[in-house]
């Protein structure tokens, strides 16, 4: 007990660090307008490629510079933050609950449920996922949603198989054979033996998706998939970035940092949250 | 104590404490002369499994001794640097493990994985290593020495499987084997085929065993001394007919008093008097209190 | 002899066999139990002794129907119960309950003490005066009541075996499996446990199944002894009368290979040839 609860306190940094970074983005996405120095639209081409505010030639208000149109750098990676919370948020939540539901399904009952729903995982997971996405979304057609739909139908299989996997380990506990001779039936046992013991992968997965959808969303951004190209998101900054590294190296550095930042604060926060809720088993 | 006769293995005041600072160990004393078994037994979190692992130099990272000396045949293994004592530990010490099957790796054959010790740490050839494992186990009396060598650990029964790590043990003539709960996962009817075994061996090699068990009727059979231990600390050492006879300790009274009988089955599986753990809980947190490593 | 609880006729249990499993295909199935016939009288503990492969947990499985026989009947108060359905047992859950060999797997980790010994009384029409009945069995299993609100990993090895009979005793059952439940735990422990569950079966007159190795535990708890070796019964008698005369030489076996703890040199000499 006593190992457990130092094991507890050291996490607590790395869940305090992720979680603390992925407030502010939020936030700062929610409250975009209040905090977003400039219209992140608002071309002005006496302002293009300004650099950022420690640099020669910096101008006050433009903290992180300008892009080649003038836009403003830090306004557009706030805004950018929305689309990439709500993608987060909605492609992430829809996919763990089909893939969950269904792991649990396969990994409690196992017999044809298992064999039907662990085809289906292998099949799916033989399609290369961005190449799948693209597809999805050339099919879908551009929009928040279809990029939601999207990230939701590929990655439901990363939830179902470790979910399947730890239902089956937990189907073999003596507390399943415990709740029958109790008189629980097979549904009761699955809700109230199995899935609060597989809860904390369920969150740890959740979070880290998150990040994953950030990235595949970034990614369709990127190759001018994803939403209308006049709203910023992380990706198509990223990409019109890449244009101008040359002369503003700041227009994708600083996005990327945003991005990598992001996406890692959900692994670590999924994962700080797993061990800080996980009773001490042993 | 004659000078001729040097224990084999020689511990003096060994403790050891955990990063919390608590105590694992709680000044251990013990020896084992050549060519007899001392029994180390005690419940769970004794401390017994420790002190083989501190004797075969396997101490998880997170122990730390903190005083003591352990002499193997004299030589203090505190004094000699890391390699040396790795290579006096390896030479005269071998290890019957508790659990067969994770003592061995899965994946070789049983062949390759007995004749690995005495080629690279005796350095003896490939031919006289695999003549000298055909020996041995005709020793533990394994008919079919050829099929055994060929197969995989699964391949083979748990009785089966430790027949081959008693042999693998004996092979390099150690002078000292450590014994952990070799016969634990074992059912009852095998449990004495290994027993026998080891006693045989023994006593046809002049082995001397560190035989750790949590059962005394394990202890009564196979040892001439024995050690009880509680919380890491030795609470009565005696020979083993001596203690059962008249065990001295309150402790090894109730033990012995818990242990099932089914030759009378009403004056045994007595439930220890808690009376009795507490007087050995408060002797230590008293000993604790006064307890500096170094002056203890 | 008391009129059986239990009456058990030509069982056989087969179960797939894993290790013959095919690549592609069903695991053919083995045959775990080959036809086993005997009676538990009522108010009695028998136990059920043999080593690994015996079948002796598959056999306990069966009487609480964890399994399903392949054939033969198990009659449980004059009615066989070996083909109900799950929903039809549900009834029957209440009078059979089972205590697991390691307490560890057998308390959820996520639920507080109250919650697992509360389950199945919940289950089982018994709802109401919830946290008097859990009182109640707490106290009768000599556990403080403050336990109630703590979790498994919270209690020691033999507390935890209390909490597992708790929950089985708490629908004051007719009848009680008992699997092996004191292997895991250390001798004083395991005596503290023997004579708990020993007390507490003769004062709510309750048959048990005790499933154990460890012919000197049965000796002191049980009125009869089943033997079994590889899915057969060897041997099956009144404990004294098995115990002081056994009839198979595979049971006289068993017997010369417990080490008592007493010194006895001619133990370990082998056998002279007879």
């Amino acid at each position: 007990m006593d190992e457990a609860r130092i094991s507890r306190r050291a996490l607590s940094p790395r869940l305090w660090l992720a979680g603390g970074w992925l407030l502010l983005a939020l936030l700062a996405a929610i409250f975009a307008p209040l905090i977003a120095p400039q219209d992140p639209l608002a071309q002005d081409l006496m302002l293009e490629r300004l650099p950022p505010f420690w640099l020669d030639g910096a101008e006050p208000g433009y903290w992180l510079g300008t892009d080649s149109l003038g836009r403003d750098l830090l306004s557009r990676l706030i805004f950018g933050g929305r689309i990439a919370f709500i993608v987060a948020f909605a492609a992430a939540i829809s996919a763990c609950f089909i893939g969950s539901a269904l792991g649990l399904i396969a990994g409690y009952f196992g017999g044809w449920a298992d064999r039907i729903i662990s085809r289906i995982v292998d099949v799916w997971m033989a399609f290369p996922p961005v190449l799948f996405a693209i597809l999805l979304v050339a099919v879908l057609g551009t929009g928040l949603s279809s990029v939601i739909l999207a990230i939701a139908i590929i990655d439901w299989t990363r939830f179902c198989r470790v979910i399947r996997a730890e239902a089956m380990s937990q189907a073999r506990m003596d507390y399943v054979e415990s709740a029958r001779i109790a008189g629980y039936g097979r549904i009761g046992i699955m809700l109230r033996e199995v899935l609060p013991n597989v809860l904390p992968s369920v969150v740890a997965l959740l979070s880290l998706e998150m990040g994953i959808a950030v990235i595949v969303e970034a990614i369709l951004s990127f190759v001018n998939l994803s939403i209308s190209t006049d709203d910023p998101t992380w990706g198509s900054i990223i990409a019109e970035g890449r244009l101008s590294i040359h002369q503003a190296w700041w227009v994708l550095v600083f996005p990327l940092i945003t991005l990598i930042l992001t996406v890692l604060s959900f692994s670590q926060f999924g994962e700080a949250l797993k061990a800080r809720f996980d009773p001490v088993l042993r | 104590m004659s000078a001729n006769l040097e224990p084999c293995l020689d511990i003096r005041g060994l403790s050891a404490v955990l990063p919390n600072g608590q105590r694992v160990l709680r000044s251990v004393s013990l020896s084992v002369q050549p060519g007899e078994v001392r029994a180390l037994v005690g419940e769970s979190g004794a401390g017994k499994t420790m002190i083989g692992k501190a004797v075969l130099g396997v101490l998880p990272k997170s122990v730390r001794i903190v005083e003591g000396e352990m002499l193997i045949e004299g030589e203090d293994l505190g004094r000699l640097d890391a390699k040396a004592r790795r290579n006096l530990i390896g030479a005269r010490t071998a290890l019957i493990p508790q659990d067969p099957l994770t003592a061995l790796n899965p994946s070789r054959r049983i062949g390759g994985q007995m004749t690995d010790r005495l080629v690279r740490i005796l350095g003896w050839s490939g031919e006289r290593a695999g003549q000298r494992i055909r020996q041995l186990l005709d020793e533990v009396q394994i008919r079919d020495p050829e099929r055994v060598l060929k197969s995989y650990p699964h391949e083979l029964s748990g009785g089966m499987r430790q027949r081959v790590l008693i042999a693998a043990a004996f092979a390099a003539e150690p002078r000292l084997i450590v014994a952990d709960e070799p016969t634990t996962a074992l059912d009852v009817t095998v449990q004495k085929q290994i027993l026998r075994l080891i006693a045989q061996l023994q006593r046809d090699h002049g082995t001397a065993i560190l035989f750790v068990t949590h059962d005394l009727g394990v202890v009564a059979k196979i040892s001439q001394k024995v050690s009880v231990l509680y919380a890491g600390k030795v609470v009565e050492e005696a020979e083993t007919a001596q203690l059962f006879a008249a065990p001295q300790h309150a402790y090894t009274r109730a033990l012995i008093a818990a242990t099932p009988r089914y030759t009378d089955p009403y004056a045994s599986l007595k439930p220890v008097d808690e009376s009795v753990l507490a007087g050995l809980t408060a002797e230590i947190v008293t000993a604790d209190k006064d307890w500096r490593p170094g002056h203890g | 002899m008391a009129e059986p609880l239990f009456s058990v006729r030509g069982l056989k249990v087969a179960l797939p066999d894993m290790t013959r499993k095919p690549l592609i295909g069903r695991a053919p199935l083995a045959e775990i139990l080959k036809g086993l016939d005997f009676d538990l009288p009522k108010g009695s503990v028998t136990g059920i002794v043999g080593e690994s492969g015996s079948g002796k947990s598959t056999l306990g499985r069966a009487l609480v129907r964890l399994l399903e026989p392949s054939a033969g009947s198990i009659g449980f108060e004059g009615r066989d119960i070996s083909r109900l359905s799950e929903g039809e047992l549900r009834p029957l859950r209440r009078d059979l309950q089972m205590i697991f060999q390691d307490p560890m797997s057998s308390l959820n980790p996520r639920h507080t003490i109250f919650n697992i010994i509360a389950a199945p009384l919940r289950q089982n029409g018994l709802g109401d005066r919830l946290k008097e009945r859990v009182a109640e069995a707490l106290q009768r299993v000599g556990l403080p009541q403050n336990f109630a609100s703590r979790y498994r990993h919270e209690l020691s090895g033999g507390q935890r075996q209390r909490v597992g009979i708790a929950r089985a005793l708490a629908l004051s059952p007719k009848f009680v499996l008992a699997d092996e439940i004191v292997s895991g735990l250390d001798v004083s422990t395991q005596a503290q446990i023997l004579t708990l569950l020993e007390k507490l079966a003769a004062e709510m007159g309750l048959t048990v199944a005790f499933i154990s190795h460890d012919l000197s535990v049965i000796r002191r708890l049980c009125q009869q002894v089943i033997v079994m070796r590889e899915g057969r019964i060897v041997e099956a008698s009144a404990t004294d009368a098995l115990f002081d005369n056994p009839q198979e030489t595979y049971t006289r076996d068993l017997l010369a290979a417990i080490p008592l703890p007493e010194i006895d040199p001619d133990w370990l000499r082998p056998k002279a040839p007879a």
